[in-house]
């Protein structure tokens, strides 16, 4: 059975139908890059699929589960996480605590315990602290736990995003534009990691991305969405050369 | 995993500093006071001083930890002043013991403020914006209004309550006991609130509000206020922390409340106005939004300052308003913010070099 099975959603916005019938099935492990022109309602997919928008029409699936219309929280229980196109971090918290609030409801202890200081708070919070280490780590992040999220630079903003995603331990790993405002080494960097992730954490990933040469050098397959509808679909290669998507991008 | 642990170290001292100023006031004030020699004039400012230094923690807990703005914090001590003080009228007979009716009285006034802020907040919920800052307006004013037209008292048949006061009089025998008075509010209350219970209060105040900021909850109840889409899509369920902070944070103002009212010889709803919530406010902007421990100093600085200045006469409000302004700019300007951490560092530094030994990036 396939991880996400996305049938026929769609979303109206007074009128604007941002996308429409989009179809999308992604097997378990898979590296999947979605493109299109601006506007072309891509991050609009990713809300939906992350219930911070409810679909109008259609339906989605993750590991056989009914998730169309729930709400984020419950999305995030079932295993989808994303980072923003525009990074969403909690800028006033530690690049640490940002891991650590990934963390919430995998590790827990009730606010009692955490006022009270009773020994689950204390060995609750080492566990907390050494996972989300470790997942620094793999962002080469761990140099900067105490650093307030605001005031890092902007590609490793990015980074801490996906760490904080990863965090919730999900089954899908949904990254919008995760290359953007990254010079070619950051991305090439980025494209490791990536792959990485995907690799070492047997994770799905679902990307959108403008940067040609990150989606052709790590996504097996691509959807081309233009005005909210697929334009193409298929093996990356493939796709890139179909005079009617190279039409969609040079016409935007 | 070092910086890590520098982390940690860095807000436990940082908390350590916060009690250490609260014992040392504490052991001053005491000591001041037992030794006879602190004038009338500030022993009867003790417990007020301790009532809205734990109305601005509590505030500020709303303010700053979970990002709203609430107009109608003095609400809420009106809650834990009139419910723990009829309490108090009803039972001094019956619990004989002043300590142990004081302890129940705190409960069921925090209690009651508690279950208001509680449902107040629920409403609230669905809104986007800043309509809790509107609904904790109107509920300060309302509370407040209800409260200077309610009647009660107490006679052999039992609890009476009218809403004027010809009514009042009809209902209620002559005999019985009257507790609340209209707008004169209640009289006669036992005055239970000692220097000590109100600083422990204060003490357990500040450590419930610290170990909660430092805590799972705490982190969570400040990614809401960061950011709440990131905060949902990590699955933090925003409604349960707004609610379970508001609750804290009328809990502790009903406390204060219950010290306001077992402080003075009567005391009416008139003291609960919309222009004590916005003092209550302006404490928590001043002495920081966020920061406990400039909650507290700057309710007690601002608090005691009027009464100090008395000696000087009429000059006494041009420097509580110079004073506002300065604390203002201290403790908001980002410039001056920073010029103050390169100062306690220099410092700091230069101590470090004195002592001679230890070296390294602090
Ligand atoms: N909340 C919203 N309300 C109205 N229109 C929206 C909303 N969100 C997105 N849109 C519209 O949907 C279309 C797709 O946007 P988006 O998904 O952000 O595009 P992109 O492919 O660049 O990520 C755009 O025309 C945008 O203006
Ligand atoms: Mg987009």
């Amino acid at each position: 059975m396939a991880l996400l099975e996305v049938k026929n959603l769609g979303i109206v916005f007074g009128g604007l139908h941002a996308v429409e019938g989009f179809n999308l099935t992604l097997e378990k492990g898979s590296l999947y890059g979605l493109i299109g022109p601006n506007g072309a309602g891509k991050t609009t997919i990713f809300n939906l699929l992350t219930g911070v928008y409810k679909p109008t029409s259609g339906t989605f699936t993750l590991d056989g589960v009914k998730l169309a219309g729930k709400n984020p929280v419950e999305i995030s229980k079932a295993g989808i996480a994303r980072t923003f196109q525009n990074i969403r971090l909690f800028k006033n918290l530690s690049v640490l605590d940002n891991v650590k609030l990934g963390l919430h409801n995998q590790m827990k202890y009730s606010t009692a315990e955490g006022i009270l200081r009773l020994p689950r708070f204390f060995s609750t919070e080492k566990k907390m602290n050494e996972k989300a280490m470790e997942l620094l780590k793999v962002f080469d992040l761990e140099n900067e736990a105490t650093t307030l999220a605001d005031n890092l630079p902007y590609g490793k903003q990015r980074k801490l995003e996906i760490a904080r995603a990863l965090a919730t331990n999900p089954k899908l790993l949904l990254l919008d534009e995760p290359a953007a405002g990254m010079n070619p080494s950051e991305t090439q960097e980025l494209m490791d990691t990536i792959r990485f992730v995907r690799d070492e954490f047997d994770m799905t990933i679902l990307l959108i991305e403008h940067d040609m040469k990150l989606v052709s050098g790590i996504c097996e397959e691509v959807t081309v969405l233009n005005f909210g509808q697929e334009l193409a679909q298929g093996k990356t290669s493939d796709v890139l050369n179909n005079p009617e998507v190279i039409k969609a991008y040079l016409g935007d | 995993m070092f910086k890590q642990k520098k982390s940690i170290a860095k807000a436990t001292k940082n908390n350590f500093i916060t009690y250490g100023i609260l014992a040392v006031m504490f052991a001053g004030s005491l000591i001041w006071l037992e030794s006879g020699a602190m004038p009338r004039q500030f022993t009867k400012l003790l417990v007020p001083l301790c009532t809205y230094s734990i109305a601005a923690v509590s505030l500020n807990l709303v303010v700053g930890v979970l990002g709203d703005l609430s107009l109608g914090h003095a609400g809420f001590m009106c809650i834990g002043a009139y419910s723990s003080a009829v309490f108090t009228n009803i039972f001094a007979d019956v619990i004989t013991n002043d300590l142990l009716r004081f302890f129940i009285a705190l409960l069921v006034g925090g209690i009651f403020a508690a279950v208001f802020g509680f449902l107040i907040c629920i409403p609230v919920l669905r809104l986007k914006g800043d309509y809790l800052a509107i609904v904790t307006l109107a509920f300060g004013e309302i509370i407040k209004n209800i409260f200077n037209i309610v009647y009660l008292g107490i006679d052999k048949s039992g609890l009476k309550i009218a809403i004027n006061s010809s009514k009042y009089t009809e209902i209620m025998s002559a005999d019985g006991k009257t507790i609340i008075n209209g707008a004169m509010g209640i009289t006669g209350t036992s005055r239970d609130s000692t220097f000590i219970i109100a600083f422990v209060i204060l003490f357990i105040t500040v450590a419930v509000s610290l170990n909660l900021i430092n805590s799972r909850t705490g982190r969570a109840v400040m990614a809401v206020r960061d950011d709440r889409i990131a905060a949902q899509t990590i699955g933090i369920n925003i409604p349960k922390y707004k609610l379970l902070v508001f609750t804290i944070a009328s809990f502790f103002a009903g406390l204060a409340g219950v010290l306001y009212a077992h402080n003075l010889n009567s005391f009416s709803a008139g003291a609960f106005d919309y222009n004590a919530s916005i003092l209550i406010l302006v404490y928590v902007v001043l002495g920081g939004i966020g920061n406990i421990r400039g909650s507290f100093i700057a309710a007690i600085i601002l608090y005691a300052l009027p009464e100090i200045l008395r000696s000087v006469g009429e000059y006494r409000m041009l420097f509580y308003a110079i004073l506002l302004i300065v604390m203002m700019i201290v403790n908001n300007n980002d410039t001056i913010i920073d010029m103050r951490k390169k100062l306690v560092a220099k410092l700091k530094k230069n101590k470090h070099k004195t002592t001679a030994n230890e070296g390294g990036d602090i």
